[in-house]
């Protein structure tokens, strides 16, 4: 009913990065470049968009009791599926996220709208919100990664940006440059939204 | 020897928290108070050597001969889930006052990803059974350091005036950082 509400829920309103702060682990590891940022966003979309609708399809059939155990089951399957896809089609990406493709299986935001979405909504909707939530990760993804490849490597996208006389600030794509970032971000964009309230 | 390379070198040179980013949700979810953090970290410390041991076996006594080598993460997950409601129950059975202590952060565990990262991890570098539970112990070693560390800075951030916009999660995520930059300092250790 709701399918445009649920799908920009999860873009900017409940942005699962900068809004929910729900998989942290992922966001700060592999965002050392935009490419790696959007690769990894997009694998959990895909995650998140198969196991919502699957969760959603069987949700009168799975008992209450058991419900974590099967979904991580059904999470498992398609983190195992995207996993050997990435590995035939894309190795420089699956070489470049490496264990944290496993991990999706353990990333916050799949079991989360599994429990808090899919479980009581219907098919569509779950389609929708795997979707918006998807997106709005992978965006979050590939901002923070842009941020920290533009200062620390001084190129976006694997295009230099500045002249040879360009210093870049390896700090950025080391570990402590991701949570900078990510916090400097979120209180910016606590921030605007606080100014504009 | 090579047993105390490998656990010195998982507390602080690969340091789940701030050079592998293994267990970043429990970091920053549990660390108001230090004695939360402590027994989060003595709770994720049983656990991940529990883990290491028995993913090892899964990996290399089913897995393996059975080449099943594609169903790694399914079968990592379960058992780690499994381990988890078993530690529970023990826990439970065995010191009520532990469980009292622990009781909340235990079901918690399961989607700890450093849990099953090191799990990985192991199998990964190739490592034997000695190294393999050595390694797990080190790597919660490096946890409970980090997030008890990181529990006495945040309890002292709470008196201290921040910027408005900054309170709560971001200024949390700024001090990692800080503290990420001093651990950054070990990776220029020589081991061996």
């Amino acid at each position: 009913m709701n399918f445009g509400k649920n799908l920009t829920r999860g873009i900017i309103k409940e942005n699962p990065t900068f809004v929910l702060l729900l998989g942290m682990c992922p966001t700060l590891a592999v965002t050392t470049s935009a490419v790696n940022g959007m690769g990894m966003g997009l694998a959990t979309m895909v995650v998140l968009i198969c196991s919502n609708v699957v969760i959603s399809a069987m949700r009168k059939i799975i008992p209450d009791s058991i419900r974590i155990p099967a979904f991580i089951v059904i999470i498992a399957s398609f983190v195992t599926i995207v996993g050997m896809l990435l590995k035939a089609y894309l190795p420089s990406l699956d070489a470049a996220l490496g264990l944290f493709i496993p991990l999706i299986v353990v990333n916050c935001i799949i079991l989360g709208r599994a429990e808090a979405f899919a479980f009581s909504n219907g098919i569509a909707d779950s389609f929708a919100d795997g979707l918006g939530m998807g997106l709005g990760f992978t965006l979050s993804l590939t901002v923070l990664g842009s941020i920290r490849e533009i200062l620390g490597v001084g190129s976006i996208f694997g295009h230099a940006l500045f002249g040879a006389s360009f210093e870049p600030v390896l700090l950025m794509i080391l570990p402590p440059g991701a949570f900078l970032t990510l916090g400097l971000l979120i209180g910016l964009i606590n921030f605007l939204s606080k100014k504009k309230a | 020897m090579n047993i105390v390379i490998i656990v010195i070198g998982a507390i602080f040179i690969n340091n789940v928290i701030f050079s592998r980013f293994l267990g970043i949700c429990p970091f920053l979810g549990v660390s108001k108070q230090v004695e939360t953090a402590a027994g989060m970290g003595a709770a994720v410390t049983f656990v991940l050597a529990m883990a290491s041991a028995i993913t090892y076996v899964v990996q290399y006594a089913i897995l393996d001969p059975l080449n099943l080598g594609y169903l790694q993460t399914i079968a990592f997950i379960l058992v780690i889930a499994t381990l988890v409601q078993l530690v529970e129950m023990i826990i439970k059975k065995a010191s009520p006052s532990l469980y009292q202590a622990l009781g909340v952060y235990l079901p918690l565990i399961t989607t700890n990803c450093a849990v099953l990262g090191i799990a990985l991890l192991n199998i990964q570098y190739e490592y034997n059974f000695i190294e393999t539970v050595f390694h797990g112990i080190g790597a919660a070693l490096g946890f409970t350091l980090a997030i008890v560390l990181f529990a006495g800075v945040r309890e002292r951030l709470e008196t201290s005036a921040v910027p408005k916009a900054l309170e709560g999660f971001p200024i949390a995520l700024i001090t990692a950082g800080l503290m990420s930059i001093a651990f950054l300092g070990f990776s220029g250790m020589q081991l061996g």
